[in-house]
């Protein structure tokens, strides 16, 4: 297989201009013919759906959610990017497209993040048009914040909602085509499995999970519009029911996986209080913009915060990194609070966590400023730790938040199986090896409103389809396959409840193949994951029946692909031996500490290949060039 | 932590839409105060995957408090007893030891019974679908800052846009109305410049589908306002009315 990335001809700034040229077009009379399934309905699929539809193509889009709205995209908090420059502090996008490239440790395709750049300014005028009230100054303006790994304020943002109100601004378009009846949306459907005919995705099985029969969603092409993986770690930032499933099953399909190991951890986190936590709550980045991170000096010191003196404090990042201080960039920060706390100055019960402190800027503004712009975060800081923020600083503690890696997809968006597209956090393309704050949102939302409706066009109109209905043996196979999958789990009637086993896997993952890596750890967790596989299929325990809803079901499914996919996280980050970003190697570091690549060796994109359950997967490259931003060792000194 | 605590469960368990639901009673000890109540929850299905019985279905994802997912009746109050606090995000320290504590789905006409303590609220869908939004295509919008909004209003069509959609008005109501759901997003587009066009056909369109839904009248009792976990005001639904009268004179 020959990964071909299709970058298109020309200079950077005229690539996707000169594309959108030679792209086929589908008549506007012809679109309705079409018919495209979108699975997911946070920002990639939502506003894929909406804009699909609006163009006249027949849209199909379905999620285990509800409602479109309750999506994980909902629960981003911080803000979207765009270089608008409207605070005239010297953006472009230019600009946003080197802090990407540089912030993604030159292991990202240029050309896409270039394009990225270049469309972002359109997504923060499109929401607007929608009506989603981002803040603003006096004047009536839209007002900017500043991000990490960043120099100017470029972040656009609704409180501490953005994720919220960007979300409900494309559920806004999909629904008013949902109304027209251009969308027909199903809710519950959890896809597991893709319908591939003649070598192309013509459609997806997904389980009713009001039901627990199985559906064929038939159609012209796929979208994959179905999130990130980073709940494989069990613990996370991620919603509960965030999965692999559709990914990994188009994997096993035939779609070739990106750098698996890419994965970041976010440096604000509420930390772990016990064993019966369920999931990790972030607090957004913006906090570090006035917010200062330190430990006491003194390892093990037990005093209350607020009773160590000033020059007892080592406001670590603030010494590290004199010009990016507090904002750089996530990877850096999260490894240098392990450090740390490794080192024996984390503070709190657990000694897990380092102080975020407001003190000083409270005094400079006063707590009204700071209730205004961060309120939301210090209650919601106080109701899961029962702590009062403003009085104390806070604790915080790195914690998985989100996949860089995912399907591997070629500059229109599709996976290396055609007609199955690939958007949002579920394709690995624009981040690299480390995502900058404020850029997936920005980039779900380029992928649905602004790529998606070019790069389909194309391919529909060059494509000839044959009809395929349900009886197609392709899609009785597919059923039948899911069907037998979910009798064999049934079936196990084991002891142990899917979740205690998932807690299993990411304990493994945080220990092996989490912030640092190494050789003999990976190769640990490389016997450990076959042998946790092994006994989940031998003692797995679900109740209920499955052709209702039952929940314990719908994880096991997802623990499943979980099992296997965490095993290809450490496949990669093993074979990886350098550091990139959120990939840290300790073999490979430099004397100060930072992550050190090997870009004689390691400039491409790892792309894997299935070759069944447990079997050393098929390694392809796709080799980086920058020939705009020349890689260079990263310092936010 | 402080302690383990024992807690007294009565739960709401139907097998499906069709079955007759009851309360089922539980005891679960080994509680800590610094679990969430979804981990109370989990902790209780844990034991019943062990003894093997069907694990007690509830609807959550985020457990942040902005997904609008969870829908827990606990103790007669939605989302239970703390104010402006989801069920996600309300704390086993704000009960004590030894407690006992009913939980039970959203009960209104327009929200049926999935299983156990999930429902149907697609109904908020259909609303929606019939005019919450403003109709503008993927494209062609301009420069975001030639819409100038005042930050007053940006703040207060902001304070309306928080609602989350969980339903929780509804089930405190007694009449089973949606009125400060819609009232949330009538309120958010009037009072924003990109709304205006739309403004009648909105309200109209909204409420013509609340009714349809089987929502009941508002009842003037704000207990929609006092259990929101978002604390939207009643004074959207102010709003909401002088809308619709300015639609209907017009
Ligand atoms: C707490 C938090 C805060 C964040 N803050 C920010 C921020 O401030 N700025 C920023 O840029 N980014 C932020 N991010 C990252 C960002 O929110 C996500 O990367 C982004 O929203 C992902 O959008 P998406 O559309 O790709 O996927 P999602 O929003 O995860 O949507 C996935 C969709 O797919 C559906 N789905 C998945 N699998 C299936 C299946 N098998 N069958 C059917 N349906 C399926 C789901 O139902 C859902 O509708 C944050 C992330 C977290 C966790
Ligand atoms: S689970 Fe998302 S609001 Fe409670």
């Amino acid at each position: 297989m020959i990964l071909d990335s299709k970058i298109p001809d020309g200079p950077i700034e005229k690539k996707w201009d000169n594309h959108r040229f030679h792209m086929k077009l589908v008549n506007p009379a012809n679109k309705r013919k079409y018919h495209v399934i979108v699975v997911g309905t946070g920002l990639a699929g939502a506003s894929a759906a909406a804009s699909l539809a609006e163009l006249g193509y027949q849209v199909t889009t379905l999620s285990y959610h509800e409602s479109p709205r309750r999506a994980h995209s909902i629960a981003a908090q911080g803000g979207i990017n765009a270089p608008k420059n409207y605070p005239n502090d010297g953006d472009s996008v230019f600009r946003l497209f080197y802090d990407t490239v540089k912030g993604g440790d030159y292991r990202s395709r240029e050309a896409n993040v270039y394009r990225l750049a270049q469309v972002s300014g359109a997504i923060i005028d499109q929401c607007v048009a929608q009506g989603v009230p981002f803040a603003r100054e006096y004047g009536g303006m839209l007002d900017n914040r500043s991000f990490g790994g960043a120099q100017v304020s470029r972040t656009f943002y609704a409180r501490g909602q953005t994720g919220q109100q960007l979300l409900l601004g494309a559920y806004s378009a999909l629904i008013r085509q949902m109304g027209t009846g251009a969308v027909r949306f199903f809710e519950r459907r959890e896809m597991l499995d893709l319908v591939v005919v003649e070598g192309r995705a013509r459609g997806v099985v997904a389980r009713n999970l009001t039901t627990g029969t199985l559906e064929s969603f038939l159609g012209d092409a796929v979208l994959l519009a179905t999130g990130g993986y980073s709940n494989a770690f069990f613990l996370s930032t991620n919603a509960m029911m965030c999965n692999a499933t559709a990914t990994w099953r188009a994997h096993k399909r035939g779609a070739l996986f990106a750098n698996p190991c890419f994965t970041q951890i976010h440096p604000t986190c509420i930390p772990v209080s016990s064993g019966h936590q369920s999931k990790l709550t972030l607090m957004s980045e913006s906090l570090r913009n006035d917010g200062r991170i330190w430990v006491p000096k003194k390892k093990g010191d037990d005093r209350a915060p607020n009773s160590i003196p000033e020059d007892e404090r080592d406001y670590y990042l603030e010494r590290l990194y004199p010009s990016f201080g507090n904002l750089v960039p996530r990877d850096v920060a999260s490894r240098r609070a392990k450090e740390m706390c490794d080192k024996g100055h984390g503070v709190g019960s657990t000694r897990l966590a380092v102080y975020l402190d407001f003190a000083d800027t409270i005094e400079r503004h006063g707590k009204a400023w700071v209730e205004e712009k961060y309120g939301n975060l210090f209650d919601m800081y106080k109701q899961i730790t029962g702590e009062d923020g403003y009085g104390t600083p806070m604790r915080i503690y790195p914690a998985v938040h989100y996949t860089m890696g995912g399907l591997w997809v070629d500059y229109n968006l599709m996976s290396t199986i055609p007609g199955l597209f690939v958007l949002g956090e579920a394709n690995f393309s624009d981040h690299g090896a480390n995502r900058l704050g404020a850029s997936a949102l920005m980039q779900g939302l380029a992928d649905g409103y602004f790529i998606i409706p070019y790069t389909i066009g194309d391919y529909l109109a060059s494509t000839s389809f044959p009809k395929i209905e349900e009886s197609h043996p392709a899609v009785q196979k597919a059923e039948a396959g899911i069907a037998a999958l979910t009798q064999k789990l049934m079936d196990v009637q084991g002891s142990t409840p899917v979740d205690v086993l998932h807690k299993e896997l990411g304990k493994i993952l945080w220990e092996h193949c989490g912030m640092t890596r190494n050789k003999a750890g990976l190769e640990e967790a490389l016997k450990l994951i076959p042998a946790l596989r092994e006994r989940f299929w031998k003692d797995v325990k679900i109740t209920g029946t499955p052709d209702g809803f039952n929940q314990e079901l719908e994880k096991a499914h997802r623990v499943v692909d979980f099992l296997e996919l965490g095993e290809l996280m450490v496949r990669d980050a093993l074979h990886r031996n350098e550091s990139c970003g959120g990939h840290f190697r300790e073999e490979s570091q430099t004397p100060e500490g930072e992550a050190k690549r090997n870009d004689a060796k390691f400039s491409y994109v790892a792309a894997w290949e299935y070759a069944g359950t447990g079997a050393k997967p098929k390694l392809h490259k796709e080799p980086l060039a920058f020939e705009y931003v020349k890689p260079s060792q990263r310092s936010y000194k | 932590m402080s302690g383990t605590m024992t807690i007294s469960l009565k739960v709401w368990r139907q097998r499906d839409s069709d079955s007759e639901g009851r309360f089922v009673d539980y005891v679960l000890s080994d509680v800590s105060p610094d679990m969430s109540f979804l981990e109370m929850l989990d902790l209780l299905n844990l034991e019943l995957v062990r003894k093997g019985d069907d694990a007690i279905a509830f609807d959550h994802d985020c457990r942040e408090g902005i997904c609008g997912t969870c829908s827990l009746y606990i103790n007669g109050r939605a989302h239970g007893p703390l104010k402006g606090v989801t069920a996600c995000q309300l704390h086993m320290r704000t009960f004590h030891d030894g407690e006992s504590i009913t939980v039970e789905p959203w009960r209104a006409k327009p929200f049926p019974i999935i299983k156990d303590l999930v429902v149907d609220r697609s109904a908020f869908d259909r609303i929606m679908a019939a005019g919450g939004f403003v109709s503008v295509h993927t494209g062609g919008a301009p420069d975001a800052n030639t819409i100038l909004i005042a930050k007053e209003t940006a703040e207060e069509a902001m304070d309306a846009a928080a609602c989350i959609g969980c339903g929780a008005c509804v089930a405190a109501c007694k009449n089973g109305s949606a009125m400060l759901f819609v009232a949330a997003k009538v309120s958010q587009l009037a009072l924003l410049p990109q709304g205006q066009a739309e403004r009648k056909a909105r309200v109209e369109a909204m409420l013509a589908q609340m009714d349809a839904e089987g929502f009941g009248a508002c009842s003037n009792t704000y207990a929609c306002e006092a259990e929101c976990p978002k604390q939207i005001s009643v004074s959207h639904i102010a709003r909401l009315n002088r809308e619709y009268l300015r639609a209907k004179l017009a």
